[in-house]
């Protein structure tokens, strides 16, 4: 029906395009004002409440000049370099061997191993720390399990200790993704050519494999990097005085709120610097690229003596990422059904989750649309950074977006503060990126020969794009609205400061469950959202995949 | 098609938020907001009996109580909220101070001790509750417990230690403390407290939990946590220990409640205060939190020593109100973030 349509004219569109080259391309740019105006307006919304975040920062003056330079401050900058510098290291030299055991060698069980490190992902970090403080705690189930033996405590977990193992553990996936890819795809000729050149076992990983890796190994790094630096719950609950802690700690325990701003502040500047790294390492990229070869698949490499080793380290990982949260929770859920648990009060908290995520998620959708549609019809230099300022929120830590908009909303816009728009714009903010991503890849895959083929069937502007260009790209999109959905489920430091009085979703309920030490309370909900990352994450890769 | 009905959905979606923003609206005259630096399970349960009671809906929103006092703060005159609880006198002070909290009627100032509310008829108190040193009964025995709260900082009592420095009972403790002995000793006391490596925790509940558990043979905490804890096991390796009379670690404090002045419903919001100083609620502090009641009449859990015992003489209530200074301190010696 339409599409035979659309063919048959896309067909006539082209034979016409053959005799009359000045036909389409020019005209169909003529749309491009109008996006350029929505992209605009949007990047002003995400803009707005962190310039005035700024501004507020900068308005401390000398007394700000001197909060900055303190000693406590300069201190939790060191904090907060050093654990992203440990975690980078710590995730690489998992991230790498992990990769490569479940991609080149003839480790058993290898799938098994791969989904058991993913699945590490699928647990947000907040849950993790917890986890993790339940299981090796002082007073954990460790102990508990030793206290035959003697062990009547074990050291402490809290700090940078406690804050680096849960980072590097949930940081691993962002290394072994990457380095698998590159793995698969890099060329077997390459690895052939130097162990006929002479060079022998372990030589040729460290002296031909290592080196392609780099450019992966470094993305994955810097993903890595950025992460550390915005989680929030981790270092949190691990008492680890790095940036997003402090900044919540001055924001909730000072009367003097510019503090909290211009740590925040600090955090922009920094994660700013990290983002102008990775523009610089992408461009650099392409150069070091190898090109694929040959299509064939590269030698699978016997461990040997190897293989007990190796076996212990998935057998470590898995264990402790996966296995030992999902043990605790099951174990808490079932303390919690003994107690008897209030599951009608959960239920209120899970609608309220779902409602927001729904409302945040297909806004996101529609946003979405005008700098994707931009960066699609016309990516100049200009657009390219319109459409750069809609990425922010990728970068930004949800805890300096969410103080900005506290700022803003309780000063500027006092009618909207606490409602619910401001939390939703709060996720929107944070989230965008996913949306205006997803949808611009799928973009990416069209030829700009249909909306030239919609025109000569006299679809004109916004026609054009809602019959033709949105349902051509409809799964990307769909795509793109189901995972900003997942997100904003999972989401923990926006909804904890921006949500109504007396609005709670389940991460809101889950952390303040497991501070007042209600830990019957918090299987149930934790276990609920873990079975929505993995389905998130089955999402990803299909995303990926298509 | 998907797209449609997606946007479709959307519309919908929006125009049922704003029906409910403009819903809301409307039925703010029997709306409450209340902010309250007391945890949900401590006050959820009568602001509930409450609202049965009444039929006025109760909107809470939690933190801790320095976050709700910074966060009314922040809000100045845009503040949304018509009631603050505190879990201490010193915020409400603070409160106070800034013109944010509006005159009480003497219906309800009259319900409770002068000595437990504010010298100018801000806020009224609405529970007492002892400052206490629980103890661990297996690791330590009475005689080894220090005389004064102030020994705590001697390196014998390196790494047994627990407390919560975000809290705002420990806050108006220390606020007390620099009324008591001086700000000087006061800041050495804390750094002492920190080079015993004392544990932090987020709460009391935790630093009740850590002494019974054994993690810490110590915690400054309020009295009524243990009790609670002893409530669900009588067995708990664990007691509380008043320091003795005089001595600055002993003293009542309270947690109280004032009106925003501005509060479009503050007869409403009085309504609300006066409930929570009927017998209902007094009762309830004093049975179920174990905390002591402070509406005039009404008398304590025979669990709990006479109040009168554990007052600090030389403290007014009403002076804690410079909770900022202590906020700066905690954060300069390093106990907070």
């Amino acid at each position: 029906m339409s599409e035979i349509r659309l063919f048959s004219a896309f067909r006539t569109a082209t034979m016409q395009q053959a005799y009359n080259p000045r036909f389409g391309a020019l005209r169909i740019w003529r749309g491009v004002a109008g996006l350029k105006l929505l992209t605009v307006l949007i990047g002003l919304i995400v803009l707005l409440p962190i310039a005035y975040m700024v501004v507020r920062a900068l308005g401390a003056g000398t007394d700000g000049l001197a909060y900055v330079f303190s000693a406590r401050t300069l201190g939790v900058l060191v904090n907060s370099l050093m654990l992203m510098v440990a975690v980078v290291i710590g995730a690489v030299v998992i991230g790498v061997p992990f990769a490569w055991l479940t991609t080149r060698s003839d480790l058993p069980l290898r799938r098994f191993w791969l989904i058991g490190g993913m699945m590490i992902m699928v647990i947000p970090s907040y849950i993790g720390a917890m986890m993790m403080i339940a299981a090796f705690g002082p007073r954990g189930m460790l102990q508990q399990m030793l206290e035959p033996l003697g062990v009547d405590r074990l050291p402490t977990i809290y700090g940078f200790f406690g804050a680096w193992c849960v980072l590097t553990l949930y940081c691993v996936p962002y290394i072994v993704l990457p380095v698998r890819a590159a793995l698969r795809h890099c060329d077997p000729a390459l690895e052939e050519a130097a162990r006929s050149l002479g060079v022998r076992g372990s030589a040729v990983f460290w002296r031909i494999t290592l080196p392609t890796l780099r450019p992966a190994i470094g993305a994955g790094s810097l993903l890595t990097a950025l992460y550390t630096l915005s989680d929030f719950g981790a270092v949190s609950l691990m008492r680890y005085d790095a940036f997003t802690r402090v900044i919540y700690a001055q924001y909730t325990n000072s009367f003097d709120r510019s503090r909290a701003a211009l740590l925040a502040l600090m955090l922009i500047v920094l994660t700013i610097a990290l983002l102008l790294i990775e523009r610089r390492t992408l461009s650099r990229r392409r150069i070091y690229r190898t090109s694929i070869g040959t299509q064939r698949q590269s030698r699978i490499v016997a461990l040997k003596r190897w293989k007990v080793p190796a076996l212990a380290f998935c057998a470590l990982l898995v264990g402790i990422g996966a296995v030992t949260p999902l043990v605790i929770l099951t174990h808490w859920v079932l303390r919690g059904v003994e107690m008897g648990i209030d599951l009608e009060s959960l239920s209120i908290e899970t609608v309220n989750t779902a409602g927001v995520s729904i409302i945040a998620a297909l806004l996101i959708g529609v946003l979405s649309l005008a700098p994707a549609l931009l960066a699609f019809r016309s990516n100049t230099r200009v657009n390219q950074w319109l459409v750069g300022v809609t990425y922010l929120g990728n970068g930004l830590p949800s805890i300096v977006i969410a103080l900005a908009l506290v700022f803003f909303a309780s000063n500027a816009t006092p009618a909207l503060y606490q409602t619910m728009p401001i939390l939703i714009l709060g996720y929107i903010i944070r989230f965008l990126p996913i949306g205006v991503g997803s949808t611009r890849s799928a973009l990416m895959g069209l030829s700009p020969r249909y909306e030239e083929v919609g025109r000569t069937l006299g679809f004109h502007r916004w026609a054009l794009v809602r019959r033709i260009t949105i349902p051509l790209a409809r799964s990307g999109i769909v795509a793109g609205v189901a995972l900003t959905f997942l997100s904003v489920m999972k989401e923990l430091p926006t909804t904890l400061l921006l949500a109504p009085t007396g609005f709670k979703t389940l991460p809101v309920e889950i952390w303040m469950a497991n501070s007042d030490g209600r830990f019957a309370a918090v299987g149930a909900p934790t276990l609920l959202l873990i079975a929505v990352g993995a389905l998130s994450l089955s999402l990803m890769f299909r995303d990926k995949r298509g | 098609m998907t797209i449609r009905r997606m946007m479709r959905g959307l519309m919908v979606m929006a125009l049922l938020v704003m029906i409910g923003s403009a819903v809301n609206a409307q039925q703010s005259t029997e709306t409450l907001t209340v902010y309250s630096g007391r945890t949900e399970d401590l006050i959820a349960p009568i602001l509930e009996q409450f609202t049965q009671a009444t039929g006025v809906q109760v909107e809470v929103r939690y933190g801790s109580t320095s976050e709700m006092a910074a966060t009314l703060l922040e809000e100045g005159q845009n503040s949304p909220a018509d009631v603050f609880i505190a879990q201490d006198a010193g915020a409400l002070g603070a409160l106070a101070n800034e013109g944010q909290l509006a005159m009480l009627s003497p219906d309800v100032l009259e319900r409770v001790n002068p000595e437990f509310s504010s010298n100018n008829g801000q806020w009224v108190g609405l529970s007492g509750r002892a400052r206490v040193l629980v103890y661990n009964t297996d690791l330590v025995s009475v005689d080894q417990l220090p005389a004064s709260i102030l020994d705590l900082a001697d390196p014998v009592w390196a790494d047994k230690i627990g407390w919560a420095p975000t809290n705002g009972s420990l806050q108006a403790h220390v606020t007390a403390l620099r009324l008591l002995i001086g700000e000087d000793a006061t800041r050495a006391w804390l750094e002492g407290l920190l080079a015993n490596n004392a544990v932090a925790y987020d709460n009391n509940r935790a630093v009740v939990q850590a002494v019974i558990d054994g993690e810490v043979e110590v915690g400054l905490t309020n009295h009524y946590y243990l009790l609670g804890f002893q409530a669900e096991n009588a067995e708990v390796a664990a007691a509380n220990y008043f320091f003795p009379g005089g001595d600055p670690g002993s003293l009542i404090n309270v947690a109280g409640a004032g009106v925003l002045s501005t509060s479009d419903t503050p007869a409403l919001a009085e309504r609300l205060i006066l409930y929570l100083l009927g017998n209902d609620a007094q009762s309830y502090f004093s049975d179920v939190t174990y905390e002591y009641p402070l509406a005039v009449g009404m008398t304590a859990n025979a669990l709990l020593p006479a109040i009168e015992t554990i007052k600090n003489p030389a403290l007014d209530l009403s002076d804690l109100s410079d909770l900022q200074t202590t906020l700066d301190l905690l954060s300069t010696v390093g106990a907070t973030p």
